[in-house]
Protein backbone atom coordinates (compact mmCIF):
# COMPACT_ATOMS: atom_id res chain seq x y z
CA UNK A 1 0.00 0.00 0.00
CA UNK A 2 1.80 3.01 -0.88
CA UNK A 3 0.94 6.46 -0.96
CA UNK A 4 0.52 8.54 -4.59
CA UNK A 5 1.80 12.22 -3.41
CA UNK A 6 1.18 13.28 -6.78
CA UNK A 7 -2.63 12.44 -6.21
CA UNK A 8 -2.60 14.47 -2.84
CA UNK A 9 -0.68 17.58 -4.44
CA UNK A 10 -2.99 17.71 -7.80
CA UNK A 11 -6.23 17.69 -5.64
CA UNK A 12 -4.99 20.62 -2.82
CA UNK A 13 -8.36 22.56 -3.62
CA UNK A 14 -10.25 19.67 -3.56
CA UNK A 15 -8.90 18.84 -0.20
CA UNK A 16 -9.70 22.48 1.71
CA UNK A 17 -13.09 21.97 -0.13
CA UNK A 18 -14.06 19.23 1.95
CA UNK A 19 -12.19 19.71 5.10
CA UNK A 20 -14.06 22.92 5.49
CA UNK A 21 -17.03 20.64 4.65
CA UNK A 22 -16.49 18.91 7.40
CA UNK A 23 -15.47 20.75 10.24
CA UNK A 24 -18.85 23.16 9.45
CA UNK A 25 -20.81 19.96 9.79
CA UNK A 26 -19.09 18.92 12.56
CA UNK A 27 -18.94 22.50 15.01
CA UNK A 28 -22.75 23.41 13.61
CA UNK A 29 -23.71 20.09 15.26
CA UNK A 30 -22.12 20.65 18.56
CA UNK A 31 -23.10 24.21 18.89
CA UNK A 32 -26.85 23.07 18.22
CA UNK A 33 -26.08 20.04 20.73
CA UNK A 34 -25.24 22.28 22.98
CA UNK A 35 -28.13 25.07 22.55
CA UNK A 36 -30.74 21.57 23.17
CA UNK A 37 -28.52 20.37 25.59
CA UNK A 38 -28.08 23.15 28.38
CA UNK A 39 -32.07 23.84 29.11
CA UNK A 40 -32.94 19.95 28.96
CA UNK A 41 -29.57 19.01 31.53
CA UNK A 42 -30.72 22.36 33.88
CA UNK A 43 -34.51 20.82 33.77
CA UNK A 44 -33.33 17.10 34.49
CA UNK A 45 -30.76 18.60 37.20
CA UNK A 46 -34.03 20.84 38.65
CA UNK A 47 -36.72 17.97 38.03
CA UNK A 48 -35.50 14.79 39.77
CA UNK A 49 -38.57 12.87 38.04
CA UNK A 50 -37.17 14.09 34.54
CA UNK A 51 -33.84 13.10 35.10
CA UNK A 52 -33.93 9.19 34.32
CA UNK A 53 -36.39 9.62 31.23
CA UNK A 54 -34.03 12.22 30.10
CA UNK A 55 -30.59 10.83 30.86
CA UNK A 56 -32.22 7.16 29.35
CA UNK A 57 -33.93 8.75 25.95
CA UNK A 58 -30.01 10.06 25.06
CA UNK A 59 -29.11 6.92 25.92
CA UNK A 60 -31.47 5.14 23.65
CA UNK A 61 -30.40 7.34 20.78
CA UNK A 62 -27.11 6.23 21.15
CA UNK A 63 -27.24 2.99 20.10
CA UNK A 64 -29.38 3.49 17.10
CA UNK A 65 -26.20 2.84 14.75
CA UNK A 66 -25.19 6.24 12.92
CA UNK A 67 -25.80 5.36 9.08
CA UNK A 68 -29.28 4.52 10.00
CA UNK A 69 -29.99 8.01 11.90
CA UNK A 70 -29.06 9.78 8.63
CA UNK A 71 -31.34 7.28 6.76
CA UNK A 72 -33.79 7.94 8.91
CA UNK A 73 -33.92 11.51 8.26
CA UNK A 74 -34.21 11.24 4.36
CA UNK A 75 -37.76 11.78 4.67
CA UNK A 76 -37.05 14.90 6.52
CA UNK A 77 -34.75 16.69 5.31
CA UNK A 78 -33.11 14.72 2.15
CA UNK A 79 -29.90 14.47 0.63
CA UNK A 80 -28.96 17.90 1.91
CA UNK A 81 -26.67 19.08 4.96
CA UNK A 82 -28.97 20.13 6.79
CA UNK A 83 -29.53 15.70 7.32
CA UNK A 84 -26.11 15.48 8.20
CA UNK A 85 -26.31 18.09 10.74
CA UNK A 86 -29.62 16.68 12.53
CA UNK A 87 -27.79 13.40 12.70
CA UNK A 88 -24.75 14.59 14.54
CA UNK A 89 -26.67 17.04 16.91
CA UNK A 90 -28.61 13.71 17.91
CA UNK A 91 -25.11 11.62 19.01
CA UNK A 92 -24.00 14.98 20.57
CA UNK A 93 -27.07 15.24 22.90
CA UNK A 94 -25.82 12.14 25.06
CA UNK A 95 -22.45 13.05 25.54
CA UNK A 96 -23.31 16.83 26.49
CA UNK A 97 -26.65 16.30 28.22
CA UNK A 98 -24.99 13.88 30.37
CA UNK A 99 -21.95 16.06 31.28
CA UNK A 100 -23.68 19.19 31.54
CA UNK A 101 -26.11 17.44 34.56
CA UNK A 102 -22.86 15.84 35.61
CA UNK A 103 -21.76 19.14 36.02
CA UNK A 104 -24.44 21.28 37.71
CA UNK A 105 -24.63 17.90 40.10
CA UNK A 106 -20.76 18.79 41.29
CA UNK A 107 -21.57 21.96 42.81
CA UNK A 108 -21.66 22.04 46.56
CA UNK A 109 -24.83 22.73 47.78
CA UNK A 110 -23.11 25.04 50.19
CA UNK A 111 -22.05 27.40 47.41
CA UNK A 112 -25.92 27.39 46.35
CA UNK A 113 -27.07 27.96 49.39
CA UNK A 114 -24.26 30.74 50.08
CA UNK A 115 -25.88 32.70 46.78
CA UNK A 116 -29.06 32.56 47.96
CA UNK A 117 -28.34 33.79 51.01
CA UNK A 118 -26.70 36.66 49.13
CA UNK A 119 -30.45 37.44 47.52
CA UNK A 120 -29.46 35.72 44.27
CA UNK A 121 -32.60 34.32 42.42
CA UNK A 122 -32.51 30.82 40.93
CA UNK A 123 -31.49 32.05 37.47
CA UNK A 124 -29.01 34.27 38.73
CA UNK A 125 -27.54 31.24 40.82
CA UNK A 126 -27.80 29.03 37.70
CA UNK A 127 -25.85 31.98 35.40
CA UNK A 128 -23.22 33.54 37.66
CA UNK A 129 -22.72 30.36 39.84
CA UNK A 130 -23.70 27.24 38.78
CA UNK A 131 -22.61 27.10 35.51
CA UNK A 132 -19.82 28.34 35.68
CA UNK A 133 -18.16 26.04 38.58
CA UNK A 134 -20.07 23.58 36.38
CA UNK A 135 -18.37 24.66 33.09
CA UNK A 136 -14.83 21.94 33.50
CA UNK A 137 -16.85 18.83 33.14
CA UNK A 138 -19.57 20.64 30.66
CA UNK A 139 -16.15 21.35 28.44
CA UNK A 140 -15.04 17.95 28.64
CA UNK A 141 -18.19 17.01 27.56
CA UNK A 142 -18.28 19.61 24.75
CA UNK A 143 -14.43 17.93 23.76
CA UNK A 144 -15.95 14.66 23.77
CA UNK A 145 -18.95 15.69 21.40
CA UNK A 146 -16.68 17.70 19.14
CA UNK A 147 -13.85 15.26 18.49
CA UNK A 148 -16.47 12.56 18.10
CA UNK A 149 -18.64 14.49 15.44
CA UNK A 150 -15.44 14.97 13.32
CA UNK A 151 -14.58 11.37 13.20
CA UNK A 152 -18.67 10.54 12.56
CA UNK A 153 -18.83 13.33 9.53
CA UNK A 154 -17.54 10.39 7.45
CA UNK A 155 -20.59 7.82 7.71
CA UNK A 156 -22.77 10.66 6.43
CA UNK A 157 -20.80 9.60 2.63
CA UNK A 158 -23.73 7.39 2.27
CA UNK A 159 -26.37 9.98 1.92
CA UNK A 160 -24.06 11.97 -0.72
CA UNK A 161 -22.24 14.36 2.23
CA UNK A 162 -19.82 13.75 4.87
CA UNK A 163 -16.90 15.93 4.04
CA UNK A 164 -13.51 14.19 4.23
CA UNK A 165 -15.49 10.73 4.39
CA UNK A 166 -16.05 11.21 0.49
CA UNK A 167 -12.41 10.02 0.06
CA UNK A 168 -12.98 6.67 2.03
CA UNK A 169 -16.00 6.09 -0.27
CA UNK A 170 -14.00 7.23 -3.68
CA UNK A 171 -10.88 4.67 -2.00
CA UNK A 172 -13.25 1.73 -1.75
CA UNK A 173 -14.77 1.69 -4.99
CA UNK A 174 -11.62 2.65 -7.21
CA UNK A 175 -9.23 0.56 -4.94
CA UNK A 176 -6.81 3.60 -4.25
CA UNK A 177 -5.66 3.44 -0.93
CA UNK A 178 -4.24 7.41 -1.09
CA UNK A 179 -7.79 9.24 -0.64
CA UNK A 180 -8.10 6.85 2.53
CA UNK A 181 -5.34 7.70 4.12
CA UNK A 182 -5.17 11.22 3.59
CA UNK A 183 -8.58 11.38 4.55
CA UNK A 184 -8.17 9.84 7.82
CA UNK A 185 -5.14 11.42 8.60
CA UNK A 186 -6.71 14.74 7.98
CA UNK A 187 -9.88 13.77 10.51
CA UNK A 188 -7.17 12.61 12.64
CA UNK A 189 -5.40 16.52 12.64
CA UNK A 190 -8.62 18.33 12.44
CA UNK A 191 -10.39 16.33 15.86
CA UNK A 192 -6.58 16.67 17.68
CA UNK A 193 -6.04 20.49 16.75
CA UNK A 194 -10.03 21.01 17.47
CA UNK A 195 -9.84 19.26 21.12
CA UNK A 196 -6.31 21.58 22.04
CA UNK A 197 -8.46 25.00 20.77
CA UNK A 198 -11.05 23.87 22.95
CA UNK A 199 -8.57 23.59 26.13
CA UNK A 200 -7.37 26.77 25.15
CA UNK A 201 -10.93 28.05 25.26
CA UNK A 202 -11.47 26.26 28.64
CA UNK A 203 -8.94 27.88 30.34
CA UNK A 204 -9.63 30.88 29.18
CA UNK A 205 -13.07 30.39 30.20
CA UNK A 206 -12.01 29.53 33.85
CA UNK A 207 -9.22 31.52 35.29
CA UNK A 208 -9.96 30.82 38.54
CA UNK A 209 -8.90 27.54 37.89
CA UNK A 210 -5.38 28.26 36.38
CA UNK A 211 -3.84 28.62 39.70
CA UNK A 212 -4.47 25.12 40.87
CA UNK A 213 -2.77 22.66 38.84
CA UNK A 214 -5.12 20.57 37.46
CA UNK A 215 -5.42 17.46 35.07
CA UNK A 216 -7.89 16.75 32.40
CA UNK B 1 -45.74 7.86 8.32
CA UNK B 2 -48.24 5.96 9.53
CA UNK B 3 -48.17 3.70 6.35
CA UNK B 4 -44.18 3.58 7.10
CA UNK B 5 -44.55 2.56 10.33
CA UNK B 6 -47.34 -0.40 9.79
CA UNK B 7 -44.85 -2.04 6.81
CA UNK B 8 -42.01 -1.58 9.27
CA UNK B 9 -44.25 -3.59 11.86
CA UNK B 10 -45.33 -6.41 9.21
CA UNK B 11 -41.94 -6.57 8.80
CA UNK B 12 -40.97 -7.04 11.45
CA UNK B 13 -42.88 -10.28 12.65
CA UNK B 14 -43.65 -12.04 9.42
CA UNK B 15 -42.38 -15.31 9.41
CA UNK B 16 -40.18 -15.75 6.34
CA UNK B 17 -38.27 -12.79 7.40
CA UNK B 18 -37.01 -14.49 10.56
CA UNK B 19 -35.83 -17.73 8.90
CA UNK B 20 -33.19 -18.70 6.02
CA UNK B 21 -29.67 -17.29 5.35
CA UNK B 22 -31.19 -14.15 4.74
CA UNK B 23 -33.39 -14.07 7.93
CA UNK B 24 -33.55 -12.07 10.94
CA UNK B 25 -32.58 -14.83 13.04
CA UNK B 26 -29.36 -15.74 11.01
CA UNK B 27 -28.24 -11.85 10.40
CA UNK B 28 -28.35 -11.34 13.71
CA UNK B 29 -26.32 -14.41 15.34
CA UNK B 30 -23.59 -13.63 13.05
CA UNK B 31 -24.42 -9.68 14.47
CA UNK B 32 -23.67 -10.85 17.89
CA UNK B 33 -20.89 -12.73 16.97
CA UNK B 34 -19.25 -9.83 15.35
CA UNK B 35 -19.93 -7.84 18.34
CA UNK B 36 -19.26 -10.36 21.18
CA UNK B 37 -15.80 -11.42 19.77
CA UNK B 38 -14.80 -7.78 19.10
CA UNK B 39 -15.67 -6.72 22.77
CA UNK B 40 -14.17 -9.51 24.24
CA UNK B 41 -10.55 -9.27 22.49
CA UNK B 42 -10.76 -5.33 23.21
CA UNK B 43 -11.32 -6.43 26.69
CA UNK B 44 -8.66 -8.77 26.71
CA UNK B 45 -6.12 -6.24 25.38
CA UNK B 46 -7.98 -3.52 27.65
CA UNK B 47 -8.45 -4.59 30.82
CA UNK B 48 -4.89 -5.35 31.55
CA UNK B 49 -3.68 -1.91 30.32
CA UNK B 50 -5.99 0.28 31.83
CA UNK B 51 -4.89 -2.09 35.65
CA UNK B 52 -1.83 -1.59 35.14
CA UNK B 53 -1.66 2.40 34.43
CA UNK B 54 -4.15 2.27 37.25
CA UNK B 55 -1.80 0.32 39.58
CA UNK B 56 1.34 1.78 39.09
CA UNK B 57 -0.02 4.96 38.20
CA UNK B 58 2.45 5.29 35.38
CA UNK B 59 1.22 6.02 31.72
CA UNK B 60 -1.70 8.12 32.56
CA UNK B 61 -0.57 10.39 29.84
CA UNK B 62 -1.11 7.52 27.44
CA UNK B 63 -4.43 6.43 29.20
CA UNK B 64 -6.29 9.75 28.42
CA UNK B 65 -4.92 10.59 24.91
CA UNK B 66 -5.27 7.18 23.80
CA UNK B 67 -9.08 7.68 24.26
CA UNK B 68 -8.96 10.75 22.68
CA UNK B 69 -7.56 9.37 19.53
CA UNK B 70 -9.55 6.89 19.53
CA UNK B 71 -12.68 8.65 19.02
CA UNK B 72 -10.79 10.32 16.65
CA UNK B 73 -10.31 7.43 14.42
CA UNK B 74 -13.19 7.57 11.76
CA UNK B 75 -14.25 3.83 11.71
CA UNK B 76 -15.41 3.83 7.71
CA UNK B 77 -11.74 5.45 6.98
CA UNK B 78 -10.14 2.22 9.19
CA UNK B 79 -12.53 -0.10 7.27
CA UNK B 80 -12.06 0.75 3.97
CA UNK B 81 -8.11 1.18 4.79
CA UNK B 82 -7.63 -2.26 6.40
CA UNK B 83 -10.21 -3.43 3.79
CA UNK B 84 -7.87 -2.00 0.89
CA UNK B 85 -4.88 -3.66 2.46
CA UNK B 86 -6.07 -7.16 3.53
CA UNK B 87 -8.26 -7.76 0.94
CA UNK B 88 -11.92 -9.86 1.59
CA UNK B 89 -11.59 -10.72 5.34
CA UNK B 90 -13.01 -10.55 8.48
CA UNK B 91 -9.76 -8.36 9.76
CA UNK B 92 -11.05 -4.75 8.62
CA UNK B 93 -14.48 -5.83 10.95
CA UNK B 94 -12.42 -6.94 13.67
CA UNK B 95 -9.64 -4.42 14.07
CA UNK B 96 -12.27 -1.36 13.69
CA UNK B 97 -13.98 -3.00 16.07
CA UNK B 98 -11.46 -3.42 18.33
CA UNK B 99 -9.99 -0.05 17.74
CA UNK B 100 -13.25 1.13 18.82
CA UNK B 101 -13.93 -0.68 22.13
CA UNK B 102 -10.36 -0.37 23.46
CA UNK B 103 -10.35 3.35 24.12
CA UNK B 104 -13.89 3.06 26.19
CA UNK B 105 -12.61 0.28 28.34
CA UNK B 106 -8.93 1.06 29.32
CA UNK B 107 -10.02 4.57 30.54
CA UNK B 108 -13.11 3.84 32.54
CA UNK B 109 -10.80 0.60 33.78
CA UNK B 110 -7.96 3.55 34.52
CA UNK B 111 -10.67 6.10 36.04
CA UNK B 112 -12.15 3.12 38.46
CA UNK B 113 -8.41 2.26 39.83
CA UNK B 114 -7.22 6.11 40.64
CA UNK B 115 -10.58 6.45 42.14
CA UNK B 116 -9.97 4.02 44.38
CA UNK B 117 -9.38 5.70 48.05
CA UNK B 118 -5.45 6.06 48.86
CA UNK B 119 -5.75 5.58 52.46
CA UNK B 120 -7.21 2.20 51.61
CA UNK B 121 -4.50 1.21 49.45
CA UNK B 122 -2.00 1.86 52.46
CA UNK B 123 -4.20 0.39 54.63
CA UNK B 124 -4.01 -2.89 52.00
CA UNK B 125 -0.07 -2.24 51.99
CA UNK B 126 0.04 -1.30 55.72
CA UNK B 127 -1.58 -5.27 56.13
CA UNK B 128 0.91 -6.87 54.55
CA UNK B 129 -0.74 -7.18 50.87
CA UNK B 130 2.00 -7.90 48.46
CA UNK B 131 0.95 -6.04 45.31
CA UNK B 132 -0.59 -8.46 43.45
CA UNK B 133 -2.85 -8.87 46.35
CA UNK B 134 -3.41 -5.08 46.79
CA UNK B 135 -4.39 -5.29 42.43
CA UNK B 136 -6.81 -8.36 43.12
CA UNK B 137 -8.57 -8.03 46.47
CA UNK B 138 -8.71 -4.62 47.10
CA UNK B 139 -8.10 -1.97 44.19
CA UNK B 140 -9.75 -4.73 41.14
CA UNK B 141 -13.18 -4.77 43.27
CA UNK B 142 -13.75 -1.35 44.11
CA UNK B 143 -13.17 -0.26 40.64
CA UNK B 144 -15.26 -3.23 39.60
CA UNK B 145 -18.18 -0.90 39.13
CA UNK B 146 -16.28 1.87 36.72
CA UNK B 147 -15.24 -0.93 34.52
CA UNK B 148 -18.40 -2.16 33.83
CA UNK B 149 -19.67 0.91 32.53
CA UNK B 150 -16.51 1.06 30.49
CA UNK B 151 -17.50 -2.56 29.47
CA UNK B 152 -21.13 -1.72 28.66
CA UNK B 153 -20.20 1.38 26.47
CA UNK B 154 -17.73 -0.46 24.55
CA UNK B 155 -20.60 -3.62 23.82
CA UNK B 156 -22.96 -0.67 22.96
CA UNK B 157 -20.50 1.35 20.40
CA UNK B 158 -19.57 -1.83 19.21
CA UNK B 159 -22.97 -3.67 18.48
CA UNK B 160 -23.96 -0.13 16.53
CA UNK B 161 -21.30 -0.09 14.81
CA UNK B 162 -20.81 -3.60 13.94
CA UNK B 163 -23.69 -2.29 10.91
CA UNK B 164 -20.04 -1.54 9.25
CA UNK B 165 -19.47 -5.21 7.91
CA UNK B 166 -22.04 -5.10 5.71
CA UNK B 167 -20.27 -2.35 3.74
CA UNK B 168 -17.20 -4.79 3.00
CA UNK B 169 -19.80 -7.33 1.63
CA UNK B 170 -19.92 -9.46 5.13
CA UNK B 171 -23.65 -9.97 7.47
CA UNK B 172 -25.32 -8.78 10.48
CA UNK B 173 -28.10 -7.00 11.13
CA UNK B 174 -26.32 -3.96 8.53
CA UNK B 175 -27.13 -6.29 5.47
CA UNK B 176 -30.52 -4.66 6.07
CA UNK B 177 -29.32 -1.69 6.23
CA UNK B 178 -26.90 -0.74 3.29
CA UNK B 179 -29.33 -3.38 0.94
CA UNK B 180 -32.22 -1.52 1.79
CA UNK B 181 -30.17 1.86 0.80
CA UNK B 182 -28.88 0.42 -2.58
CA UNK B 183 -32.90 -0.94 -2.71
CA UNK B 184 -34.30 2.93 -2.13
CA UNK B 185 -35.96 0.09 0.31
CA UNK B 186 -36.61 2.57 3.57
CA UNK B 187 -39.13 -0.14 5.81
CA UNK B 188 -36.04 -2.65 5.38
CA UNK B 189 -33.40 -0.11 6.44
CA UNK B 190 -35.57 1.17 9.35
CA UNK B 191 -36.12 -3.04 10.06
CA UNK B 192 -32.55 -3.18 10.52
CA UNK B 193 -32.07 -0.11 12.63
CA UNK B 194 -34.67 -0.77 15.15
CA UNK B 195 -33.11 -4.43 15.51
CA UNK B 196 -29.49 -3.01 15.86
CA UNK B 197 -30.51 -0.40 18.78
CA UNK B 198 -32.89 -3.49 20.48
CA UNK B 199 -29.79 -5.49 20.54
CA UNK B 200 -27.76 -2.68 21.73
CA UNK B 201 -30.14 -1.94 24.54
CA UNK B 202 -30.83 -5.40 25.82
CA UNK B 203 -27.15 -6.41 25.78
CA UNK B 204 -27.01 -3.49 27.92
CA UNK B 205 -29.52 -4.04 30.19
CA UNK B 206 -28.08 -8.03 30.38
CA UNK B 207 -24.53 -6.44 31.60
CA UNK B 208 -26.36 -4.43 34.10
CA UNK B 209 -28.34 -6.82 35.34
CA UNK B 210 -25.07 -9.07 35.47
CA UNK B 211 -23.31 -6.30 37.65
CA UNK B 212 -25.76 -5.87 39.72
CA UNK B 213 -26.37 -9.98 40.59
CA UNK B 214 -22.38 -9.94 41.28
CA UNK B 215 -22.64 -6.89 43.53
CA UNK B 216 -25.45 -7.87 45.64
CA UNK B 217 -23.70 -8.65 48.72
CA UNK B 218 -22.07 -4.90 48.84
CA UNK B 219 -22.78 -2.76 51.06
CA UNK B 220 -25.10 -0.24 49.43
CA UNK B 221 -22.45 2.87 49.31
CA UNK B 222 -20.15 0.79 47.45
CA UNK B 223 -22.72 0.26 44.45
CA UNK B 224 -23.01 3.51 43.25
CA UNK B 225 -19.67 4.21 43.37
Amino acid sequence: MTIDWDWIGSHGSDLTTLTLAHLQAALSAVLFGLLISLPLAVLAHRVRALRGFLLGMSNVLFTIPSIAVFVLLLPVSGLTRTTTVIGLTIYTLVVLLRNTVEGLDSVPQKTKEAAKAMGARPMRTLLTVELPLALPVIMAGVRIATVMSISLVSVATYIGDGGLGQLFTDGFQRNFPTPVIVGVVLTLLLALVADALLVVVQRLLTPWARTRTRKA
Amino acid sequence: MYELFKNLGSWLVSGEQWTGADGIGHRLAEHLQYSLIATLVAAAIALPVGLLIGHTGRGAFVAINLSSFGRALPTVGLVVLVFLASGLSMWPVYIALVALAVPSIVTNTYAGMTAVDPEVRDAARGQGMRAHQVLFQVELPLALPLIMTGLRLALIQVVATATIAAYVSFGGLGRYVFDGLAQRDLVQVLGGAVLVAVVAVVLDLALSGLQRLLFRHRPAALKSA
